[in-house]
């Protein structure tokens, strides 16, 4: 039971970080239609720039105060990480706008090869460890078995990254159904054209989606940082593949379907681990994929579609 | 998506509006070179600016500013630069129409001769032409060949049915593997495992095109990259039988009609009386592949006039209207599909025996990618587009090993070869957004009555979805 | 809700194709409610109705891109209603029967592409669905995919080449060249489809459908869009196709002139439920049809007690402001 407890826990704290990336994808796709293949390196440059600023902040500035140098690590990475969302919507996919379908997916693509050798080539191939900055937990329960004593634990990362990932889609949820922003977001959704029309401001409104994806996309390259403290240039890919499952699995273009997703994949993921093998961990996340697809083919939460004849 | 209209630029700073004033012309310049210089110092901050490096005890912080005002500087200049020669430059009346290539080709046909006619004889030509170079020569161009030829198996699928697959890999790795592990455990040789080798990827198509191939066009495209993942991790993870990471070595060469090519008793040079060089083999293999490519061309050049590919293309055009006309789409997409796997599983086993080597390394979504940029950019439903893309992607690649001359111009320490799929990637973001419906764009029809035309891109439709 | 008691019909004694029954749900809209009728063999039928009275749906219904919730939909071949064939493969549970009279087929139990292929029900689209990238010679070989996949011997003869293959792919550009020429098109054989005008892609259309060499032609608004030459033109191909090939047609049309003009069975649908059903002149004058399509302003002014009636239990609500043209 305890470890069952346990895994649940980590399987929702992993689950959180792919439903953050997962956001992303289903933003990005309800809005223009395509598949963001370079979200994943996003993430990844967003845990780039969340390492160089935590060690910037404590190695050059000196500040120790852990809150403190969180916060800022968070702040900044998120600004950052947007310009470079921003960029890449900018550069390879806004001269696509109305182009055919599978044009902007190869310069994604592109994208995402130029993002993860770049940072291989500026930052080197090697793998990048942080120290565990955040330690100790709270005990849930205990008992004990054969094994010796075991233990659910709730450690203070997992509060962390469960509360922020909370609270960010509170506040996501509110700035979509309430915002004008949220409402011309929703507009290009349904159509484009007639968006524009109505003087909503198309381009703009595709480059703030870009900008609070990327900017998702870095809390969850942060906390993936602090999580597993090891990042190197390649986490990307299978991050964003994961999440972008996540994204389908929920329903792509549904928000509380990417969040629904990504928990799901998480727990998945860890349950599989824990119980029969790491080693085919993917495959069991993909497999469901496909069983979910087969049988609801617009995903847990998406809107069913009738067939226009 | 939604309709094609271009979207009104807005806040743009690219379209120019009074290009005949030189001031303000000079001065947008100016500011737009500016906004992206600054952008240039925000992206490049973490990465140029600083670097991480671990040093015992933890991770070190260096700073760099020459590399990252240097770029701002490029960055500057070059848009600059773009502005006064590109963007502002005098279009005349408008800007021009975009043309394909193949309006300033004499005809595809006579393209196609000349082209094969130059594939035949290659290796000669190499080994005249450069006989201190030949061997990599000709290697480079087997490995052009093989992405030729699963650029050719994947057009079936997605240019002509227009399903969006990005798991094409998982059948290229399914043929090599099932020659490597049929030579590692049945001993069997290239030819007996090649048919083989198909047909198993074949049949592995259909296993998986069954349950998904209902599925709406993105939805198709993750759920087959998932297959392909899947297969890799199997194959890395079935360490008994595949080998593992490890992979299987020892796979054996090709023979010719039994001889093999090689040194010794029975060999093909001691056979024929010519003295044995090691450029037979490559020779060798180079037209093995060749042909191989062209089988597929020749297939699916068939295909294409035959009710089967008349019916692809319909799907992809229309979905709904081929059910109306009785066409079983199930079936179709699966043909489609395991036929493209069909190609793919013949590639895959040519390249188990031209390594003689494999493990699931060689199998990754990057490859995918790459069949898939090469299907696109060379223009969806092109044969001759596809050759083109090949040569330009895969030949570029591997020029880019070359570049050890700019260590003499960065120091000893700079790596070229590290910027080999930066700027792959560049290539395939620019030669999209130059090209967005990829070299060689108009399609060819099938059938004619009368007089055969050629029709424009912006009619064919590129498959589901759209 | 009958009206057909006051005159014989031939439609009920040759019917080549009936719904029986038929009722159609989407989630909570009842989009269909139990409608039955007959399409006579060799007639031009037509289905009207103000929009959204459910006639695409029931196309939809009778080509097999929805399953009805429920009844059934028979198509036949041969003469007559074959009453015994189609009760022994409702109750076998099978999807047609034929007998030396003919052949049956329960269309509501066949998928999409068997119906045209094998109970040959042909349709075309309202907002027409041509493969605009590939020419007008090509959208019509399509069309014969299916002779033509067994004349090719499943493509493996044709990728050796035979001659039989040869041959029937020559007869099939044959056939498509006849239908080219009659909806005169033949000029631009080679052309992209896509590139025609919206009117000759109706026509391209017409003659797509009629190289499946379907029994029952099914044509969803064929008129619209078209100018008054166009239209009159698409009436003289309707007679010929109707006269020559002995094709049956229904169609969804608005325009009353040509309703009127080559119908010889209309059916009036109006939310879902049949409110009228005769030939031109009967229907023409029965007051409901009147109602619902002149439409009616106020419920006081719904002076037909039935109707209201019928539109009280199909949308639970009263009529209001529908059917406005």
């Amino acid at each position: 039971m305890e470890y069952f407890v346990q895994q649940l826990i980590n399987g929702l704290t992993l689950g959180s970080i792919y439903g953050l990336i997962a956001i992303g994808y289903t933003m990005v796709y309800g809005i223009i239609g395509m598949i963001n293949f370079a979200h994943g390196d996003i993430f990844m440059i967003g845990a780039f720039i969340a390492l160089a600023t935590f060690l910037v902040l404590t190695t050059i500035l000196g500040i120790t105060f852990l809150p403190v140098v969180l916060l800022l690590v968070l702040i900044v990475s998120m600004l950052f990480t947007s310009a470079w969302g921003w960029t890449v919507e900018r550069l390879a996919y806004r001269p696509l706008r109305g182009s055919f379908r599978l044009a902007p997916l190869i310069t994604a693509i592109g994208m995402s090869i130029v993002l993860q050798n770049f940072v291989q080539v500026t930052q080197g191939a090697r793998v990048k460890p942080l120290p565990p900055q955040i330690e100790g937990g709270i005990t849930l329960m205990s008992g004990s078995s054969d094994a010796g004593t075991i233990s659910a634990q709730l450690s203070y990362m997992q509060i962390i990254i469960i509360g922020t990932t909370f609270v960010l889609m509170v506040a996501f949820s509110l700035l979509i159904s309430k915002t004008p922003l949220g409402r011309a977001q929703r507009a290009c959704e349904q159509d484009r054209k007639m968006a524009s029309l109505l003087g909503v401001n198309v381009d703009r409104t595709i480059s703030l989606t870009f900008i609070m994806g990327a900017a998702l996309a870095s809390v969850a390259g942060l906390m993936f940082l602090l999580l597993y403290g090891v990042i190197d240039f390649y986490i990307g890919f299978l991050a964003g593949v994961k999440a972008f499952t996540a994204a389908v699995l929920g329903g792509i273009g549904s928000l509380p379907g990417a969040m629904l997703g990504g928990l799901l994949i998480g727990l998945i993921e860890v349950f599989w681990s824990a119980y029969f093998s790491v080693e085919y961990k993917d495959v069991a996340a993909f497999s469901i994929l496909a069983i979910v697809l087969i049988f609801m083919p617009s995903g847990l939460l998406g809107k069913p579609e009738i067939e226009k004849v | 998506m939604a309709g094609t209209g271009q979207v009104p630029a807005g806040t743009t700073p690219v379209a120019p509006k009074n290009a005949d004033v030189p001031q303000t012309r000079m001065a947008r310049a100016l500011r737009e070179s500016l906004i992206a210089g600054a952008l240039a110092a925000i992206l490049g901050f973490f990465f140029l600016a600083l670097r991480t490096d671990i040093v015992t005890g933890g991770l070190n912080v260096t700073t760099r500013w020459g590399l990252w005002l240097t770029a701002i500087a490029i960055v500057f200049a070059g848009r600059m630069a773009l502005n006064l020669f590109w963007f502002d430059r005098d279009w005349g009346s408008g800007k021009p129409a975009r043309k394909t290539i193949v309006a300033a080709l004499p005809s595809g046909k006579t393209v196609g001769r000349v082209a094969l006619l130059f594939a035949l004889v290659l290796p000669f030509l190499f080994m005249a032409l450069f006989p201190n170079k030949d061997r990599q020569f000709i290697d480079l161009s087997i490995l052009i060949m093989t992405y030729i030829m699963l650029g050719w198996g994947l057009n079936i699928v997605v240019g002509l049915a227009g399903l969006l697959d990005l798991g094409y890999v998982a059948f290229y790795a399914v043929g090599a593997y099932s020659f490597g592990l049929s030579a590692h455990y049945l001993g069997l040789g290239f030819w007996t495992a090649l048919p083989m080798a198909g047909l198993l990827a074949a049949t592995w198509g259909l296993i998986l095109g069954f349950p998904v191939l209902r599925l709406r066009g993105d939805y198709l495209a993750i759920v087959t990259l998932a297959f392909g993942e899947m297969i890799r991790i199997v194959l890395i993870n079935w360490n008994d039988f595949t080998g593992g990471p490890n992979g299987i070595s020892g796979i054996p060469k090709p023979t010719f009609f039994g001889l093999e090519i090689g040194r010794g008793e029975g060999s093909f040079g001691d056979v024929f009386g010519i003295p044995y060089d090691p450029i037979h083999r490559f020779v060798f293999l180079y037209y093995i592949i060749l042909v191989l490519a062209l089988l597929t061309n020749f297939v699916t050049m068939r295909l294409r006039r035959l009710p089967i590919g008349r019916a692809w293309e319909a799907l992809r055009e229309d979905e709904i209207a081929c059910r109306s006309l009785g066409i079983n789409t199930r079936n179709t997409k699966l043909s489609a599909f395991s036929i493209g796997a069909m190609f793919a599983g013949f590639a895959g086993s040519f390249f188990a025996t031209r390594q003689g080597f494999i493990s699931p390394e060689s199998f990754t979504f990057l490859e995918s990618a790459i069949i898939l940029a090469i299907v696109v950019l060379g223009g969806l439903g092109s044969q001759i587009g596809i050759v083109i893309a090949s040569v330009v992607m895969v030949g570029g690649i591997e020029l880019l090993r070359n570049l050890n001359f700019l260590k003499q111009v960065f120091g000893p320490s700079f790596e070229p070869t590290e910027f080999r799929m930066l700027i792959f990637g560049l290539a395939m973001v620019v030669i999209m957004v130059w090209k967005p419906r990829g070299l060689v764009s108009t399609r060819e029809p099938s059938a004619t009555l009368k007089e055969k035309k050629l029709i424009k891109a912006d009619q064919v439709a590129q498959g589901e979805g759209h | 809700m009958s009206t057909q008691s006051r005159s014989v019909h031939r439609w009920k004694d040759d019917p080549v194709l009936t719904v029986e029954h038929m009722s159609m749900r989407f989630g909570g809209l009842l989009a269909i409610n139990n409608l039955s009728f007959e399409v006579g063999r060799g007639d031009i039928t037509a289905l009207i109705g103000p929009n959204g009275a459910g006639k695409t749906t029931v196309f939809n219904c009778v080509t097999g891109f929805y399953k009805p919730t429920e009844g059934r939909i028979v198509a036949r071949h041969g003469t007559g209603a074959q009453v015994a064939a189609v009760e022994h493969a409702t109750t076998k549970g099978k999807r047609w029967h034929s007998t030396d009279a003919g052949a049956v087929f329960l269309l509501e139990r066949m998928p999409d592409y068997e119906i045209s292929q094998k109970a040959k029900v042909a349709r075309t689209f309202q907002n027409i669905r041509l493969f605009s990238g590939m020419t007008l010679l090509e959208n019509l070989l399509v069309a014969q995919h299916n002779p033509l996949m067994v004349a090719s011997g499943y493509t493996i003869g044709g990728i050796l080449g035979l001659k039989s293959f040869k041959r029937a792919e020559k007869a099939a550009t044959e056939k498509a060249a006849y239908w080219l020429d009659h909806v005169g098109l033949i000029d631009r054989a080679d052309d992209a489809a896509g590139d025609l005008p919206y009117g000759d892609q109706r026509r391209l259309e017409i003659a797509r459908a009629m190289c499946l060499e379907p029994l029952v032609l099914c044509l969803d608004e064929p008129a619209a869009g078209l100018n008054p030459r166009e239209s009159a033109d698409l009436n003289l191909l309707l007679r010929y196709i109707r006269e020559t090939h002995g094709t049956s047609i229904l169609l969804i049309e608005h325009d009353m002139g040509v309703v009127m003009e080559i119908s010889d069975h209309v059916i009036v649908l109006d939310y879902g439920v049949k409110i009228a059903d005769g030939d031109a002149a009967e229907v023409k004058s029965d007051p409901r049809v009147v109602a619902a399509y002149l439409g009616v302003d106020d419920e006081a002014e719904i002076d037909v007690p039935e109707v209201r009636k019928d539109l009280i239990e199909v949308t639970g609500r009263t009529k209001k402001g529908a059917g406005d043209e």
